[in-house]
């Protein structure tokens, strides 16, 4: 076997495991040379969130021109790539199923090596594009839409998932406060928004705990707390302040988030910290998370918003070290809607 | 002329390749397994036995729909994978169309019937008459009943074909007032063979699409779309 490492690794990876249709190159996992993102908010604010079907039909639609502008935009063509990336779970099925079979029926005609990632593992390694000094071992922070966990990233490849959400996403959180106050979908960074012109310290939402894992979650607890608060001020005819709760509520989940990493940090004895997911792009979220671990001296890592939210560059950097590592998919590869990380 | 078939639309998955008048292999499965296990990894093993050099290949044909979502993705994205890779056209086939392909050269009025769910079926009629394919109604989605009554107007011995008979089969019997029959297993579902047959003749005909515009048509909205237009269709009256 040829040192694969001494070589220049081209990977084209592809990414349709929600409303995003994307694509990218990168060399040797950290070396972007392109990122194409097609995005279908639009479509989907209609329905105050993302429609599977909907979903998978615009990546049918898209998924040939995404690639093929990610290829031109790296200036290389398919007989480049080393390997084809794709994300195979978890996510929609209906959408994965469409960046599986096109990912596989290249890698077929081409006869270039197929790589399965698994689409936390993509965000988790969206950090060694956006820093390129960052090596395992280090505890990551993953927020999405979809998903919330603690991961302890032992090496490249190897994960040790310490926390994960009992129920709702921390994304999906706030998709569902932001629709109850009014300001509609995507909740993320509406609330953001609006909470810069409220009082965090307004109203006391619960921080919850679990009893028998510390360092899992629980968001569906908080979202009710805001309903039932939102409630009983329209019983008592009071005013809802928007700009409170959205601030309140954020603050909320942000310290959740913080408490659970700082003491993930210290139990582990971990010297490095990053975020990953889309909400991971949230401002205070971040900045929160930034400014303890200043405090205690542990070094903070973060991807740019563009690396956060779903793209294929993350795929491209967890393929690059999946294939280093040998790992290969077969033409048989399917999509699993519930793939665990590890697996 | 080569060209490479594929069908993804219902339970069977199947993948042929002809060349001018022959056809060089088909494999077809019916079988629980998914198509996104099944498809490629058949074409694999068919493209081997028969040494296909891929580069070769005129254009590729894809059962397009209608069917199963799922289904007809996992076909177009394969196609269009293909497609992209070997940068050769795509051949957009109705797959209703290509069932009725199944029963080339018959005298009598062919109606295929896919379970469409919903109290539907996809369909169509169709003839063959000096040869020539003739499509009398084209593929759409409308109930058994309305179905069984156009054929029942036509007032001509009619096979029925596909995997809606498995559940339609009584209701035929019960309403249908013209000699009728259904075709035998190895006619009676989707054949990448018929794909490629008709694919060929629109080939002949210039009608191909990039692999990029290619999608799938569906012949029905998202159930999400479908609510909305109802829901929008409610408030103005």
């Amino acid at each position: 076997m040829i040192k694969e490492t001494e070589k220049e690794i081209k990977i084209l990876a592809i990414e349709s495991s929600c409303d995003e249709t994307a694509a990218a190159v990168v060399v040797n996992g950290r070396d972007l040379r392109s990122n194409v993102i097609s995005s279908q908010i639009d479509l989907h604010t209609l329905y105050g969130g993302v429609v599977p079907e909907i979903a998978s039909r615009k990546h049918i639609e898209k998924i040939n021109q995404v690639i093929e502008q990610a290829l031109s935009d790296a200036d290389m063509t398919l007989d480049d790539m080393d390997a084809i990336g794709v994300t195979y779970g978890p996510g929609l099925i209906g959408a994965l199923l469409v960046g599986v079979a096109e990912a596989k029926a290249i890698s077929y005609a081409k006869d270039i090596p197929l790589v399965g990632v698994h689409h936390i593992e993509g965000h988790i390694s969206a950090n060694y594009i956006e820093n390129k000094d960052l090596e395992p071992p280090f505890l990551c922070l993953v927020v999405s839409g979809g998903h919330t966990h603690l991961v302890k990233v032992a090496d490249y490849g190897k994960y040790e998932i310490l926390g994960r959400t009992r129920d709702d996403a921390a994304g999906e959180a706030f998709d569902k406060v932001a629709r109850a106050i009014g300001l509609g979908y995507p909740g993320g960074p509406k609330i953001e928004k609006v909470s810069y012109e409220g009082n965090s310290d307004a109203i006391a939402f619960p921080r919850a705990k679990i009893a028998d894992g510390v360092y899992d979650f629980s968001f569906s607890g908080l979202k009710s707390a805001v309903l039932n608060y939102l409630n009983g001020c329209r019983m008592k005819g009071e005013e809802i302040n928007q700009a409170d709760v959205a601030a309140s509520f954020q603050k909320s989940v942000t310290d959740v988030l913080v408490e659970h990493a700082m003491h993930a940090i210290d139990e582990y004895k971990m010297d490095k910290f990053a975020i990953a997911g889309g909400v991971a792009s949230n401002g205070v979220i971040r900045q929160a998370l930034e400014e303890a671990c200043k405090k205690k001296g542990v070094a903070f890592y973060r991807p740019s918003p563009i690396l956060c939210t779903d793209n294929a560059a993350m795929i491209g950097a967890a393929a690059y070290y999946d294939f280093i590592a040998g790992k290969r998919a077969g033409l048989d590869l399917n999509a699993v809607a519930n793939l665990k990380l590890g697996e | 002329m080569k060209l490479l078939a594929i069908d993804s639309s219902g339970l069977v998955a199947s993948v042929a390749i002809i060349e001018d008048n022959n056809l060089l292999g088909e494999y077809t499965i019916n079988y629980k397994k998914t198509h996104s296990q099944t498809l490629l990894p058949m074409l694999d093993e068919v493209a081997k036995m028969i040494e296909l050099d891929k580069a070769s290949l005129d254009a590729i044909a894809v059962s397009a729909g209608p069917g199963s979502f799922t289904g007809l993705r996992i076909g177009s994205a394969t196609a269009k994978g293909l497609g992209l890779a070997l940068n050769k056209p795509l051949i957009h086939v109705p797959t209703v169309d290509a069932l009725a392909y199944n029963l080339w050269g018959t005298d009598k009025l062919i109606c295929p019937l896919m379970d469409a769910r919903r109290q539907q079926v996809y369909t169509g009629l169709y003839e063959f008459a000096e040869n020539e394919f003739h499509i009398l109604l084209e593929q759409c989605a409308i109930g058994i009943d309305e179905i069984i009554e156009k054929v029942n107007a036509m007032g001509r011995p009619v096979i029925f074909l596909g995997d809606g008979i498995d559940v339609l089969a009584e209701e035929i019997k019960e309403h249908c007032k013209v000699p009728f029959s259904f075709a035998p297993a190895g006619m009676n579902k989707q054949r990448a063979a018929s794909v490629a047959l008709l694919g060929k003749e629109l080939y002949e005909k210039g009608k191909t699409v990039s692999a990029a515009e290619h999608a799938p048509d569906y012949l029905r909205l998202s159930q999400a779309e479908r609510e909305r237009k109802e829901k929008e269709r409610d408030f103005r009256i």
